[in-house]
């Protein structure tokens, strides 16, 4: 028998969409041109990037110029942080972020901290949520860089952007008047929101911004960094100079390609996209806590991306219910330490307050745009015969 | 990701002896910090010889194959045989274990021993 295959770890990947790849293929063959080459042929792969571009900018209301193309999330946010530490060092030394950010977050900051630099990690609320007066008591005369995460990929927390986009104008402002010379600036890893809710950089007053193609059914190997003009940065790749200066390596062209193409199918798609998710999303919350005993939700209930559930499950560890799940055909992931390089329990639901135990029996669902309605009766019955199961098992559930 | 072997897939999605005994003759519980993972035998002694074995394990699935299959090795076996029954052995038995789920075989010797241990307490 065929085990139809429900995939359901949309904020791991997303499977690349069909009309991306149509976009992408000339580029992957007949139109191979290095976009740097004068002849027609490189001229016509530097008139696709530069229209992607422009596709991409005008999606989050920012300037053709604005934006640099990377090799992923992972890279742009190792820019924004690295390169404005390097940048800025002379005028100060500190940076702040939170204890739930990503690990492309938090592993520069660690490596800053090694080479000199003072990073302050907030603490967030039990559902996951960054005080903005905790930021604003946090930054001092030396603090250069602010990041904090548009949404978590794990728990799917939104954080209070826009408030904090206008802390730091005020921080700024003020710091103008009293003739400070530090500048600060403020970047946020939308990794997880890019393509999935509106993002207007001008309204959010960020200065830097993280996106990932892949996350909204673009190709792998290709993001961008959003810096806003005349924010002060260094590069962390040099060579020929390419996309400005900032990030040299001849540019992936289908790629880039890729990318504008589900930024142009995300921005026609994304408002039902979003009621669609939504809907779905709090039926199976609702179904899940109506079929299943002792089952608790991670993050918050209302401030949440509309693809992700998360839950902790009494009695069961997540890589157990990832792997009975798998065999079912349904493809999900787990904070539990068991299913990571480090064997250590996702650091995101342990900042929220969460016991070692019940991250170890977390899982995470997160919902895409190919997901079905149909898809979410097929999961839970799956997800109840699982734990029922697993808990039969188990020495610590007494039914 | 690591990869699991076949056989300690096997006895994961197929664990043998799983569940409680009535009245056992020992139990033994072993946990682990690190994993999260909580690993309980029950056993049942006759003639000096382990004559049934059952498991409950709260955990990932090199503990609950782990489980599964030391009870399918103990089974049968006299208390000197089964007290020889180290970690390697289980791992051996498994075909293998990522290097970073050893722990878990761990955590069936110590479980096993503390059966035993407690079937000899309650004997005296």
């Amino acid at each position: 028998m065929r085990v139809k295959k429900i995939y359901l770890d949309n904020a791991a990947t997303t499977p690349l969409d069909p009309r991306v790849l149509k976009a992408m293929l000339p580029f992957l063959k007949e139109e191979y041109g290095n976009p740097s080459s004068l002849h027609s042929l490189g001229q016509r792969s530097r008139e696709a990037i530069e229209k992607s571009r422009e596709i991409i900018a005008n999606f989050i209301k920012a300037k053709t110029d604005e934006i640099f193309f990377t090799s992923g999330g992972t890279e742009s946010n190792n820019f924004a942080i690295k390169g404005v530490a390097f940048a800025n060092e002379k005028f100060g030394k500190h940076i702040i972020t939170s204890k739930i950010e990503h690990h492309a977050v938090l592993e520069p900051c660690h490596w800053l901290e090694k080479n000199g630099f003072k990073v302050s990690y907030l603490d967030v609320d039990k559902n996951g949520l960054i005080n903005v007066n905790q930021v604003e008591k946090t930054i001092t005369d030396e603090t250069i860089l602010v990041s904090i995460m548009h949404a978590n990929n794990e728990i799917g927390t939104i954080e209070p952007i826009v408030e904090i986009g206008n802390l730091i104008k005020k921080v700024r402002e003020e710091r103008k008047e009293r003739n400070i010379k530090t500048p600060i600036y403020f970047h946020t890893d939308a990794v997880q929101t890019f393509g999935h809710l509106p993002i207007n950089v001008n309204e959010l007053n960020v200065d830097l911004l993280s996106a990932s193609a892949h996350k909204l059914y673009g190709p792998k190997g290709t993001g961008l960094l959003y810096i806003k003009k005349g924010v002060k940065i260094e590069p962390l790749i040099h060579g020929g100079g390419h996309e400005k200066g900032l990030r040299s390596g001849t540019e992936n062209t289908a790629g880039i390609v890729g990318f504008a193409k589900a930024v142009e199918i995300a921005k026609k798609e994304m408002d039902k996209e979003y009621q669609r998710l939504t809907k779905f999303r709090d039926l199976l919350i609702e179904e899940i806590f109506k079929k299943i005993d002792g089952v608790s939700l991670n993050g918050d209930r209302y401030l949440r991306l509309p693809n992700n559930i998360n839950i902790s499950v009494k009695g069961v560890e997540g890589e157990a219910m990832v792997l009975y799940l798998d065999k079912k055909g349904i493809a999900c992931s787990t904070g539990s330490a068991c299913s990571s390089h480090s064997l250590e329990p996702s650091h995101v639901l342990l900042a929220i307050g969460k016991s070692p135990e019940e991250a170890h029996s977390s899982l995470r669902i997160t919902l895409g745009r190919f997901t079905k309605e149909k898809d979410l009766k097929i999961f839970i019955q799956a997800l109840t015969e699982t734990i029922n199961y697993l808990r039969k098992i188990s020495p610590l559930w007494e039914k | 990701m690591f990869k699991y072997s076949k056989k300690l897939l096997d006895h994961f999605f197929h664990p043998k002896n799983m569940g409680k005994i009535k009245n056992p003759d020992g139990v033994g519980v072993a946990g682990n910090p690190i994993c999260g993972d909580v690993l309980k035998l029950y056993i049942k002694i006759k003639e000096n010889k382990i004559a049934d074995i059952k498991f409950e394990t709260l955990g990932c699935a090199a503990a609950i194959a782990v489980s599964s299959v030391l009870t399918e090795m103990v089974k049968g076996k006299t208390i000197d045989e089964a007290l020889k029954i180290k970690n390697e052995d289980i791992v051996k038995e498994l075909g293998g274990i990522p290097p970073q789920k050893i722990h878990c075989s761990l955590l069936g010797e110590e479980a096993l021993k503390k059966a035993i241990k407690d079937w000899q307490s309650k004997k005296k």
